[in-house]
């Protein structure tokens, strides 16, 4: 039998249903991964009472005949959704000591299915960065990272936001992990860690609950080993509330039957502006290899142009800070989270902004506050709101003479710690190809479909038309089969 | 588009960020990156083109304006990092 860590969810589900093994015992195999990973910093909380005791009610649960569709499958948590009496610090020194009184949507339908917690993973700082470097509690070190634990040749990241996320599930440590995307979070880490990741169509996941970083681009999503694993979470994590104004109201299908492996007639779109320059010839290659693939399975690859793709990284520069500066101005030393005090209630405001925010949040809140003030609104928000439209408009008119498009996740295989950290502007390059999808509020996937020549992992992106989750899948799988990738990273728990 | 120290100074009191003077400089420097790499949009004809309120082809949902949740006091007090009598307890603003 496959080493409990090692299943998918769906065999686990099969596992568990056999009554090969109980969700106790699933959950302590994990519960030692957990332990095992701590080099590699993935968790900033953890929770192995929590876990199994979960487990042993699923058991329960199980043995009474009520299993729910993610009964006694382990997971990790992205330290951005709130949990209920369990330190929420979105990475920040500045959410110190803050235990939320209530549980964000998505994890309490998680649960509500029967999924066990083991803990709230690592990101960057309030989900702002793309390696999971950022974050107060210190750099998520991907399992990808050549050598020993602690006696590594380089510290490749895991990629970001949800790094920790990714890692956890590349390492074998959780079956599946929340994440969060507002201009690639989790597609990103997902290429780089030879991980599944999905961020839904805007609206699909109720935002409540969940660390606000940018309302309009923020939306969760599942993280894991296979196409079918991310469809058997997302079905649970998605769903209407009415606690969040822009979810909506949609009845949830079943992402699992939409995998038929059918694709013959399907059009799949090839941005042509997606070729560009920086472009590691592996990885057009591997772009290549992809369009084969989908070819040999029946679909059509038609050419597409999306002209202001070039412009994308720039409009999500100026529209992410603002919202993020206007989101995160609830961080005042009154209500939770870190204090320093002051003379007067202005300077223990600034005071406590000034120590509890790292240098990328402040970075981000300074611009968002230049481009929302007097005199430069119309110049910077507006243009970028506009071209945020236009954006939205290239799509519509692709998907007039296509069902989905294909493109890689990132531009390059994942980078060390320590390297692009010198310039902003050169580190938001990584998110060049997940930034556009997030503006127009389409759904998009990251599946694994190879390694570079530096045996590190390589994704390829597939996009949606809005709340068609079912086809990305489909064709996720499709893709996924034909790579057949089947390497491990250099650690495993 | 650079900025200079004074004007990230403003920026930093309108955002309530206390920024060390020493650091002014180079966070003058980064910021001014950034605006120089978004300038890039003014090639973009926009004329005409609305700009993005909602990016899901929905109206916001409005609801009747009535209370509907409350009465735990204690819980949304419970992380504040200084309270009394119910109240969240601030430095003085009126002498």
């Amino acid at each position: 039998m496959t080493a409990l860590t090692h299943l998918t969810m769906a065999g686990a589900l099969d596992g568990l249903a056999k009554k090969e093994f109980t969700a106790v015992e699933l959950a302590e195999a994990h519960v030692r991964a957990v332990e095992a990973v701590r080099p590699f910093n993935i968790f900033i909380t953890e929770t192995p009472d929590a876990a199994l005791s979960m487990a042993k009610a699923s058991d329960e649960r199980r043995a009474k005949g009520e299993a729910g569709p993610m009964d006694g499958l382990p997971i990790a948590v992205k330290d951005l959704f709130c949990t209920k009496g369990v330190a929420t610090t979105a990475g920040s020194h500045i959410l110190d000591g803050f235990k939320p009184e209530y549980e964000s949507t998505v994890t309490s339908q998680l649960w509500r299915d029967g999924a066990v917690m083991l803990g709230k993973v690592n990101l960057d700082e309030f989900a702002m960065g793309s390696a999971t470097i950022t974050a107060h509690q210190g750099e998520t070190v991907s399992p990808w990272s050549p050598g020993a634990p602690g006696a590594w040749d380089r510290k490749i990241v895991a990629g970001g936001s949800s790094g920790g996320s990714a890692a956890v599930i590349a390492a074998r440590a959780a079956l599946g992990a929340t994440g969060t995307d507002t201009g690639g979070s989790i597609r990103q880490p997902a290429g780089y860690t030879g991980t599944v990741g999905i961020k839904p169509t805007y609206g699909r996941c109720s935002r409540w609950g969940i660390v606000a970083y940018a309302s309009s681009l923020d939306q969760a999503g599942p993280m894991t080993r296979t196409v079918e694993d991310a469809a058997i979470m997302l079905r649970s994590m998605c769903g209407f509330d009415p606690k969040d104004s822009t979810s909506v109201d949609l009845a949830v299908p079943d992402f699992r039957a939409a995998l038929t492996g059918d694709i013959r007639g399907l059009r799949v779109g090839i941005p042509k502006e997606y070729r560009v320059e920086g472009l590691s010839a592996e990885i057009d290659a591997l772009w290549t290899q992809g369009i084969e693939w989908l070819k040999e399975a029946g679909a059509v690859p038609v050419e597409i142009s999306l002209p202001h793709t070039k412009y994308a990284l720039a409009a999500y520069y100026i529209i992410a800070p603002a919202e993020a500066s206007s989101n995160l101005a609830r961080y005042d030393g009154v209500r939770y989270g870190l204090r320093v005090e002051g003379g007067s209630l202005s300077d223990m405001y600034e005071n406590t902004r000034g120590a509890g925010f790292g240098r990328e949040v402040r970075r981000r809140i300074l611009i968002g506050t230049y481009v929302l003030s007097a005199g430069y609104y119309d110049a910077y928000y507006n243009k970028a709101r506009q071209v945020r439209t236009r954006i939205k408009w290239d799509f519509d008119e692709a998907f007039k003479s296509c069902d989905v498009i294909l493109t890689p996740t990132a531009p390059s295989t994942p980078f060390a710690i320590g390297e692009k950290m010198d310039d902003p502007v050169q580190m938001y390059l990584n998110d060049v190809f997940t930034v556009p999808i997030n503006l127009a509020g389409l759904p998009a996937m990251s599946v694994p479909a190879g390694l570079g020549a530096d045996g590190l992992p390589l994704g390829l992106q597939l996009i949606g038309r809005p709340f068609d989750e079912e086809t990305l899948l489909r064709v996720g799988q499709v893709v996924e089969k034909a790579a057949n990738v089947t390497a491990l990273p250099p650690f495993v728990a | 588009m650079s900025l200079d120290k004074a004007t990230v100074a403003k920026i930093a009191h309108l955002a309530r960020i206390k920024v060390p003077d020493g650091e002014l400089e180079s966070l003058a420097g980064e910021l001014s990156q950034i605006l120089t790499f978004v300038e890039q949009l003014n090639e973009v004809d926009t004329k005409d083109v609305p700009p993005m309120t909602s990016v899901a082809a929905q109206k916001l949902r409005r609801r009747k304006d009535e209370v509907t949740d409350g009465g735990y006091a204690p819980q949304v007090l419970s992380n504040g990092p200084e309270t009394a009598e119910g109240f969240y307890v601030v430095p003085k603003v009126v002498e």
